[in-house]
């Protein structure tokens, strides 16, 4: 007789998860019950304590060496997902702090005062006059949050679709409430939905094909069917294609990036710097997860397919960020090319590696924890720029940025140079440890199709440095003064990269001991 | 440890910059150049030191994951760069004192600020030991070039400024796949190093030895400007201040020889012995291409500009005729071309001061009423021909006699460098200087060199003559490297046979 056992729950390991999730569901009670004005600020405390509380738990958890299968084999707690865990918490909290930047708008935050009117009607005007500010955006950053923190922790491809879903559908909601450009906005987040749509039932679709195939959901029992002798792979390639498919669309890797542009600049600027390295970060992550352990086996089948998506996403991402002459669509191409970057680390797969060096687990990691910071401090200062009160992304616009404020220009400067991968930045290592993880892999001359996208790519970087400090500077452009809450990104973002550009050795010796994936 | 000499000489100039590219900036020029002084000081101190039979070596690790350490050493050719970059950023510093203010340019300050940032830079990729230490460094010192040639240039700098970033940065990337796979080889042999030491132990041989210098050397060519990827550097010379020009051409450009020897011979002999036939032909090709750019030029910097790329050809030629000889006189070469061509580039700076052009055609007749100036002028160029007396003199002789006992009919090639070299110089001197004085070339040298010109052009002319007279105990210190050198590319010189 079957008698049912009660599932074991590590709730102290999952501890920072259910802090996130449980902020989130106070948040939205928050909402609901408590005065319009003092929503903000309980909102605001909530989710920095969340983060804070999160992250201080997980930190403990490392420590005393949590780690294994988790949760009835649905969740992995191991080195990578420790080092990401961090990373997206602080990144998230960074993210957050633009979120709620208010005296740099006049005193309200960047979101719309009632998303749900429509643009130009009577009750967006009432709504905008009676300065009414949307707090749901905290709720769902957390939503959002947690749900990037399981995707890239899942061990099974059931879990990784729920996560996957979990983190997408408050993102496509935040995009479309910006209180400028509302119309761009909601496009913006209709074409992400959309979109974003598509690539989860290709990812359903290909979970299917791949249970069907192994009559499992996990990926160590996929592991074990993959390397079984058996007839019929075609519906296990065809599995691993889709769901491959999906993942690719979050990353925004050529020929699935074509939302990000568009979304990029629609979204509102803090959500958009959230969404470049926080989703990235969580797709990069599940992304390796899911082809080291689930897929090992079967390496010599992906590895040339993400070979030439490497190459297509870098090269494309590269050129066509030359023709563009609005900011945030260049980073939007920027992160394309990105993408690109640390694809080529990933197709470098199972390199021999001595102990103590990095594996390619360790450069992708290290390369999102550096592109991270330049990021988020990069779109920090583009939430600054305005023209006639709102924010500005014309290039032309950004033109003697260096005469007007030498300070801001001087540190999106630093950042560019990082995105370039100039040395003594941190951008520069992790440039390093990207191609280097390649070359290793036996793909050298992957490594040289890289070093030209990176060269191409400087190109349009520095163009904006230019732009930027020897051009006279445009009129009726101001730059506005924010509160701490701005700055801190910015501060800390400028700091970390220099830091990890002089001394990477901290982090790279935090990522290279905790890069082995539990199976 | 001992005192970490090597280190403090590079910090010093890099916390100046760091003072001046803040935005307190009280008293920017008397800090800006106390620092360069005092860095000079330093620097000399540890030429003294070196002389006198220290050795200096600091070695920390750095990235341990990969291998990387912060390594400096000095040998006798990174101490002659060394001195050539303490010596020459003050004498900038000085000449280029009161920048004349322009619509659009920047302010002083930033303009010692990027010097002193370059200069710190600069000495740290002489004295890198490590390869990626040195590829951090050399890539690094692209930005503040960037901004001193595009912040502070004339009409078409912009232009100018991003052309030489871009052939820099190209040369730069494909270095880095070489950085990359240095890095392989020595991980897949055991232990990962960057250092210079561990690395030339591995004795990387074969095809992939080949690629890898390649590498390297495409990074130098363009740095050492050489036909055919020298464009940038008439440009950036003609747009860059004079003071700019100084630094880019006599001491960064610098950066492409010297990593020629320390990388590409030291690192891959074979290879080198391989791709020597090519250089050297590309290295006459230089020579002679530089020196008929340079007869035709109609712009006094452009025509210096095109000089140059002659004299590293010439540099060039001596490391790969792979003689002893040869390889000591291009060390020679690069400290006296550093100071030649900072005397040209700055005396000329100057004349443009005073006339407001660089058109050769916009002068003439100069000596009659500013004879200082000429004089300083005809001193400098002198020694861009290699006159006899002048230190540029040895250098050229023993790069040519090296040369010459290896590949004669290179060597008389070269030499007809020489011979277009005294045409080019005299020919400028004869059409800014002598001929017809108009109203208007008169009007404009009213004054000749002022007390602070003087005290910019007296150093660099005593310094050529010193080295010229007295070479001795110059070339003595280079000798060991230019030995060592021969040793690890397995080659001998030529045993000079009796009747040939």
């Amino acid at each position: 007789m079957n008698t049912a056992t009660a599932p074991v729950i590590e709730y102290v390991a999952l501890m920072p998860i259910l802090i996130l999730l449980g902020a989130a569901c106070i948040g939205i009670l928050v909402e609901a019950f408590l005065p319009r004005h003092h929503r903000f600020h309980t909102q605001l405390v909530i989710v920095g304590a969340a983060i804070v509380g999160a992250f201080i738990r997980l930190i403990a958890n490392w420590r005393q060496g949590r780690s294994g299968i988790m949760a009835m084999g649905s969740l992995t707690l191991d080195g990578p997902t420790y080092v990401m865990w961090s990373g997206l918490l602080v990144f998230g909290l960074l993210a957050v702090l633009v979120f709620a930047e208010r005296k740099a708008n006049g005193g309200v935050t960047t979101f719309a005062a009632s998303a749900a009117t429509t643009p130009g009607s009577k009750a967006e005007a009432t709504a905008s006059a009676a300065r009414i500010e949307h707090t749901e955006i905290f709720p769902l950053f957390l939503f959002s949050l947690a749900g990037m923190m399981l995707f890239l922790a899942a061990n099974d491809m059931l879990t990784l679709f729920v996560a996957l879903e979990v983190f997408s559908l408050p993102l496509y909601l935040m995009c479309g409430m910006a209180r400028r450009r509302r119309l761009l906005s909601q496009e913006a987040a209709l074409k992400y939905f959309l979109l974003g749509a598509f690539s989860s039932a290709f990812f359903l679709f290909g979970v299917a094909l791949v249970y069907g195939y192994t009559g499992s959901f996990t990926f160590g029992d996929i592991a074990i069917a993959v390397t079984l002798p058996t007839q019929g792979r075609g519906l296990l390639i065809t599995g691993l294609a889709l769901m491959v498919v999906g993942v690719l669309f979050k990353i925004g890797a050529v020929p699935f990036h074509n939302w990000t542009p568009d979304v990029y600049v629609g979204a509102p600027t803090p959500v958009t710097g959230f969404m470049a390295i926080c989703t990235k970060a969580a797709a990069s992550m599940a992304l390796l997860r899911l082809l080291y352990t689930a897929f090992g086996g079967e390496r010599w089948s992906w590895q040339p397919v993400l070979m030439v998506i490497a190459i297509l996403t870098m090269l494309l991402g590269a050129v066509f960020g030359l023709t563009q002459t609005d900011v945030k669509r260049l980073l939007a191409y920027s992160s394309v090319a990105h993408a690109g970057f640390i694809l080529t680390a990933v197709v470098g797969a199972q390199g021999i590696v001595a102990t103590g060096q990095l594996t390619s687990v360790g450069a992708v990691m290290f390369y999102l924890i550096a592109y991270g910071f330049a990021t988020i401090g990069a779109f920090a200062i583009v939430t600054l720029v305005r023209r006639s009160g709102g924010e500005t992304n014309a290039m032309d616009d950004w033109a003697g940025l260096g005469r007007r404020s030498p300070v801001l220009a001087g540190i999106f400067s630093f950042f560019l140079l990082s995105f370039a991968g100039i040395p003594l930045t941190a951008g520069f290592i992790g440039k390093w440890a990207a191609f280097e993880s390649a070359w290793r892999g036996g793909y050298k001359w992957l490594v040289v199709v890289a070093v030209i996208a990176s060269l191409i790519a400087a190109f349009f970087y520095l163009k904006l440095i230019m732009i930027m400090w020897f051009q006279p500077p445009a009129e009726g452009v101001e730059v506005a003064v924010p509160s701490a809450l701005t700055w801190v990104p910015i501060i800390v973002g400028a700091l970390a990269t220099l830091l990890l550009g002089v001394a990477p050795g901290l982090l790279l010796d935090v990522v290279s001991t905790a890069d082995v994936f539990l199976r | 440890m001992t005192f970490p000499w090597l280190t403090i000489l590079g910090i010093i100039p890099l916390i100046g910059a760091a003072f001046m590219l803040f935005p307190v900036r009280l008293a920017a020029r008397p800090v800006g150049l106390i620092v360069s002084f005092v860095t000079a000081a330093v620097g000399l101190a540890i030429g003294g030191m070196y002389l006198g039979g220290t050795t200096f070596l600091e070695q920390v690790p750095w990235i341990k994951t990969f291998g990387a350490w912060w390594s400096l050493r000095l040998d006798g050719m990174s101490l002659a760069m060394v001195l050539m970059t303490v010596i020459l950023t003050p004498i900038v510093l000085v000449a280029e004192r009161k920048l004349p203010e322009r619509i659009g340019r920047w302010s002083s300050a930033s303009f010692f600020g990027l010097v002193l940032l370059l200069e710190s830079m600069s000495l740290f990729v002489f004295m890198a030991d490590d390869v990626l230490l040195f590829y951090l460094f050399f890539e690094a010192t692209l930005i503040p070039v960037y901004f001193l040639i595009g912040g502070f240039g004339g009409a078409a700098r912009r232009a100018a400024a991003m052309k030489f970033l871009l052939f820099s940065l190209a040369g730069g990337l494909v270095m880095l796949a070489s950085v990359i796979g240095l890095y392989a080889v020595s991980a897949s042999a055991g232990k990962p190093s960057y250092l210079i030491t561990d690395l030339a132990a591995l004795h990387i041989d074969g095809t992939s030895g080949r690629w890898l210098m390649l590498g390297f050397l495409l990074a130098f060519i363009v740095k050492a400007p050489m036909f055919p990827v020298h464009t940038w550097l008439p440009e950036a010379a003609e747009q860059g201040t004079p003071g700019t020009s100084v630094l880019l051409v006599g001491v960064l450009d610098k950066i492409g020889t010297f990593g020629m020897i320390k990388f590409c011979l030291v690192l891959f002999p074979e290879a080198s012995r391989w791709v020597a036939p090519f250089m050297i032909g590309l290295a006459l090709i230089s020579i002679i291409y530089g020196a008929a750019a340079a007869f035709a030029s109609k712009n006094l910097l452009r025509l210096i500009a095109y000089t140059s790329i002659s004299h590293f050809g010439m540099m060039v030629l001596g490391i790969y005729a792979f003689t002893s000889q040869s390889i000591t006189g291009s060390i020679f070469y690069m400290l006296n071309h550093g100071f030649s061509i900072a005397a040209l580039f700055l005396v000329v700076g100057f004349m443009i001061k005073r006339r407001g052009t660089a058109q050769i055609d916009a002068y003439g007749g100069v000596q009659k009423v500013a004879p200082l100036l000429a004089g300083s002028f005809l001193l400098a160029g002198l020694s861009g021909l290699a006159l006899p007396g002048m230190s540029t003199f040895i250098s050229e002789f023993l790069v040519l006699a090296g040369t010459w006992t290896r590949f004669p009919w290179v060597a008389a090639v070269a030499a007809l460098g020489v011979v277009m070299s005294a045409v080019y110089i005299l020919s400028m001197y004869r059409r800014t200087m002598t001929g017809p004085l108009s109203a208007d070339v008169a009007k404009s040298f009213e004054s000749d060199l002022s007390g602070s010109e003087k005290l910019v052009v007296l150093p660099l002319i005593a310094i050529i003559l010193l080295l010229g007279f007295f070479p001795g105990r110059t070339v003595e210190t280079m000798q060991p490297t230019a030995d060592s050198v021969m040793k690890i590319v397995q080659l001998s010189d030529p045993v000079p046979q009796a009747g040939k």
